[in-house]
């Protein structure tokens, strides 16, 4: 099959036809740049970080963070990336030498943080005290520490915004998780912009690959030439989210724009979603240990730390 | 036909007896989702209408991110 703009071979169908390489290549950029600006996702005055891992989703948005500023004619200076290392023997350490080869490459300052050196433990031995006696795989601590270095850190470094590589289909998982778990609150803090409020202690997080899907990521990711090799986490989540992934690769494939129709649809219930959270909204305060920002007293992660200590 | 198959998520390789034609109907054969892979013959990504030959070597890229 030819692609429906000229008589290449296509690389992927889409709802609206087949594109060929380079077609598929304008597409997508065009897509991402066009999110970027109808949601005001980038401002000239913003200093960016892009939370990176070195997988096909970070590269990628690393990539068309750098090509967008080019194309807008802004300072260099305002971007940075920032990859979290939890501490994942044959797992972490593999994508961070694929993500600070592309750095060098395109002379983007990488920051890597540790978890080991915030919290005098790495994932892996963590994991073992906090849920000892119970099933559970670290995802519940490893969510904490990433979540909480990755807003810590950004500001140190000065950001005004987070850029996350979150693409459709994570977010078509996500919605239909909270959707199952009656999570509305939860729910209100998705979309192209992440959160509820705006605050002081809270980097804003916004996802320029939100209308992009999976698939259309690791095309472009293959065709660009980025170095992504797949590495499974050893602790890889085969909960509620993988169940739905599955399911929703179902649905997609014998309906095909299922996952769009999903995102569209929480989009246009995300306003009433976001006013009601305004109104029953919790107070931010900054934790008593570490001023970081919290729900309670004191923030999870330095509840995890206080756990850790107690051994 | 025989087809050999590469993939990625699981580093394997195996020689696939294929009575089919193309790439959609190889994939359900092996009862892989085609939303979950990318399909790559002779470095060249291939749609789900592509006739495949005997003695082609394709490899299926995992879409699915590993963490």
């Amino acid at each position: 099959m030819n692609c429906l703009n000229c008589d290449q071979k296509s690389v992927i169908v889409l709802q609206h036809g087949a594109l060929c390489k380079i077609h598929f290549i304008n597409y997508f950029e065009d897509k991402v740049f066009k999110t970027i600006s109808k949601y005001n996702l980038i401002d000239k005055n913003d200093k960016l970080c892009v939370a990176a891992s070195g997988g096909k989703d970070s590269l990628t948005v690393l990539y068309l963070t750098k090509k967008y500023l080019e194309f807008r004619n802004i300072s260099m200076d305002t971007l940075f990336a920032l990859a979290i290392d939890e501490g994942i023997e044959h797992y972490r350490a593999k994508t961070l030498v694929d993500l600070r080869k592309f750095c060098e490459e395109h002379t983007i300052t990488l920051y890597v943080v540790e978890a080991k050196q915030e919290f005098n433990y790495t994932l892996d031995e963590a994991f073992p005290i906090i849920n000892k006696g119970t099933k559970k795989k670290p995802c519940n601590i490893c969510g904490v520490w990433r979540r909480y270095l990755l807003n810590k850190y950004a500001r140190k470094y000065g950001a005004t915004k987070v850029i996350t590589g979150h693409n459709l289909d994570d977010e078509a998982q996500a919605i239909i998780m909270n959707m199952f778990k009656a999570n509305t609150d939860l729910a209100a803090h998705l979309g192209p912009i992440t959160g509820v409020q705006e605050h002081k202690l809270f980097a804003q997080r916004v996802k320029p690959l939100y209308f992009c899907t999976e698939k259309e990521t690791r095309l472009y990711s293959l065709l660009k030439g980025f170095q992504v090799e797949f590495i499974e986490c050893p602790y890889s989540n085969q909960g509620l989210r993988s169940y739905i992934q599955t399911m929703l690769n179902d649905a997609e494939q014998n309906y095909k724009g299922i996952k769009q129709g999903i995102i569209n649809s929480f989009l246009a219930i995300l306003p009433l979603l976001k006013e009601q959270a305004t109104e029953e909204r919790e107070e931010v305060r900054s934790c008593t240990q570490c001023s970081e920002p919290a729900h309670q007293e004191i923030c999870n992660a330095c509840k995890i730390k206080n756990s850790l200590a107690a051994v | 036909m025989k087809i050999t198959v590469i993939q990625e998520r699981t580093n394997s390789a195996q020689i696939v007896s294929f009575k089919g034609k193309i790439v959609k109907e190889l994939l359900w054969q092996l009862k892989i989702n085609s939303e979950t892979v990318l399909v790559v013959r002779n470095n060249e990504v291939i749609i789900e209408d592509e006739l495949l030959c005997d003695a082609d070597q394709i490899k299926l890229l995992s879409v699915v991110s590993g963490g």
